[in-house]
């Protein structure tokens, strides 16, 4: 990503300024302590018999009695035939409907292991200006989602299970199968090197199926102050899916729409002018055109 | 990319479904790679499922790979496969050289599966079939050798049932009986206590997947069931 143009000295110095090092990394900071947390809730189990929950990310179960379930395993145990217990099914429910409410992508931004080892590639890129390299088209983890729940269809099992990098760094900590940690920096390793932001913004089928299920949900990203922005295109470099920035930023409603958006808040934190804002779409009517032509312009020379 | 302005639409109908045909192919070519890796892995000869574990293809189209049956195991019998180990990345197994399963009453491993991948129908431990000891080396076994080494049939939880001691005399010392280690694959469920206790370095009896210990008759052979072959025969006047 091309800062040069931008005639200041660091990336994210005028929300520090402005805001203060600790709000200006805000949900950075909540968004770790809620993945890392949620990892040690699993870990204490095996560690000290603490069994608040039992399982992993593909299934669990909180507190021996709510079942929860991964979407894409039950639907992948669906699609190869089997129809597994009903747990499992009330499971996947309790889960869908959870992101469907919250924002579907907010697993990956809040929950997702993996999105600390994206995030880190995506920070050492920055850190040393690393060129941009080509795009891969972003709906290609539309086509792997298909494939993921396609191949149970043809081969009978869920193939994807032997790869997904969800589940495998969850059972790395926790059943110490390291053998995957491999796959992790394989990842890292694309991200920092190939494509930027390679594998949560182009590929990972779990983030696709994730942000269906938010398509509706009216938790979301809104950039209520648009017209206070000053053309600073910090939120450009910091956000993962930086094409759903640019229709909120100029366009007929503030808020951002694109179930893409992870909902990590980054946004919040590096806006100095305080432009962004989590909100509820449905009861967030009152600025309905902010339009801001200027970061129309640059939102378009930067894509 | 797709939402694009109307005045370069046409340009861009073109470009999507060249996009869409470029990724379509790159994805199937992904899919075939996973596809057969992910199906190249089988259970090793060794690795044993956890008791009530649909036969292997199901299990595997089942599993969400979740380890809530490991954590529900007291005896930490069973672990998750990790990559290229006996069993395919993230399902349960477990090494009865190792840690055997101990057969507990109230079945956990299997009350705790939320996917069916384990048959919650399974609820007597003694009508498990996770494998099949077979006494694999006649040669080193210490019963054979002539000796009362026996432990193999003391620890077998099904004692005298899965597993016997048949007595037959000893035709190295002429004069001494041998007693034999017979395992009764009808009864026996593959615990692997007898694989975990047997005394030598290598152990003499192994507990095997039942697709590995067993045989298989055709179809057609009669002999399957002999005495109603012969009743049939003689029914229809075999003549003699
Ligand atoms: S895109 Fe996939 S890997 Fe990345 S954070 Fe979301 S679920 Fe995790
Ligand atoms: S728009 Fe904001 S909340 Fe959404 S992904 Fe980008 S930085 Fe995160
Ligand atoms: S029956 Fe008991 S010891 Fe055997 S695998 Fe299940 S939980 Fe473990
Ligand atoms: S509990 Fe069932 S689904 Fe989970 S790992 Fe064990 S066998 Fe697989
Ligand atoms: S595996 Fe061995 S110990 Fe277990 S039931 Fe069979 S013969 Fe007995």
């Amino acid at each position: 990503m091309s800062t040069a143009k931008v005639e200041k000295a660091r990336f994210a110095d005028d929300a520090i300024r402005e805001l203060g090092w600790w709000k200006a990394h805000r949900f950075l900071l909540l968004r770790r302590a809620s993945q890392l947390g949620l990892l040690a809730l699993f870990a204490i189990g095996p560690l000290w018999g603490l069994w608040l929950l039992k399982g992993n990310l593909s299934s669990s179960l909180l507190l021996d009695t709510i079942p929860m379930a991964d979407p894409l395993v039950t639907l992948q145990l669906l699609t190869s035939g089997h129809v597994p217990e009903a747990s499992l099914l009330i499971g996947a429910a309790i889960i869908g409907l959870f992101y469907a409410l919250m924002g579907g992508r907010v697993f990956c931004s809040w929950v997702c292991p993996v999105n600390m080892v994206t995030d880190l590639a995506a920070y050492l890129r920055r850190r040393f200006a690393l060129p941009r390299t080509p795009e891969l088209p972003r709906q290609l983890r539309y086509f792997m989602l298909a494939l993921v729940l396609l191949l149970p269809v043809l081969t009978g099992v869920a193939a994807w299970e032997w790869l997904n990098p969800v589940p495998v760094l969850y059972r790395a900590v926790l059943f110490g199968a390291g053998a995957g940690l491999g796959l992790l920096v394989a990842i890292f390793l694309a991200d920092l090197l190939i494509v930027e932001r390679m594998w949560c913004s182009h590929l990972c089928p779990s983030g696709a199926l994730f942000a269906l299920l938010g398509k509706l949900s009216p938790v979301k990203m809104t950039a209520v102050n648009a017209k206070d922005c000053n053309n600073c295109m910090d939120c450009f470099v910091v956000c993962p899916e930086r094409q759903v920035l640019k229709p909120a930023l100029k366009g007929q409603s503030p808020i951002i729409t694109d179930s893409d958006c992870t909902q990590c808040g980054r946004c919040i934190d590096v806006c100095a002018k305080r432009v962004f804002q989590y909100k509820n779409r449905f009861t967030f009517q009152d600025n309905p055109l902010q339009k801001s032509p200027r970061i129309a312009k640059k939102a378009e020379n930067e894509q | 990319m797709a939402r694009q302005e109307s005045k370069t639409q046409g340009i861009n109908r073109r470009q999507f479904l060249a996009t869409t045909a470029r990724l379509s192919c790159a994805v199937a070519l992904a899919g075939g790679g996973i596809a057969a890796v992910a199906s190249s892995q089988q259970l090793g000869p060794q690795a044993i499922r956890p008791p009530g574990a649909l036969a292997e293809q199901d299990f595997l189209s089942a599993c969400v790979r979740c380890g809530l049956c490991v954590e529900a195991c007291p005896y930490d019998t069973l672990k998750l496969a990790r990559w290229f180990e006996e069993a395919p990345t993230g399902t349960p197994w477990f090494e009865a050289r190792k840690v055997p399963c101990e057969m507990c009453d109230d079945i956990p491993c299997i009350k705790a599966c939320p996917s069916g991948a384990l048959e919650q129908e399974l609820t007597d431990i003694d009508q498990a079939k996770m494998g099949i000891a077979v006494l694999i080396d006649e040669k080193n076994c210490l019963n054979f050798k002539g000796l009362r080494c026996d432990v193999c049939y003391r620890v077998c939880p099904l004692i005298d049932n899965a597993i016997t001691l048949e007595r037959s005399r000893n035709e190295r010392s002429g004069h001494h009986a041998m007693f034999i280690p017979v395992v009764n694959p009808d009864t026996c469920t593959g615990c692997g206590k007898c694989e975990h206790a047997c005394v030598l370095d290598e152990a003499a009896i192994k507990v095997l997947p039942p697709h590995i210990a067993m045989g298989k008759t055709a179809d057609h052979d009669t002999y399957i069931d002999t005495e109603n072959t012969t009743l049939d025969m003689l029914n229809k006047g075999f003549e003699l």
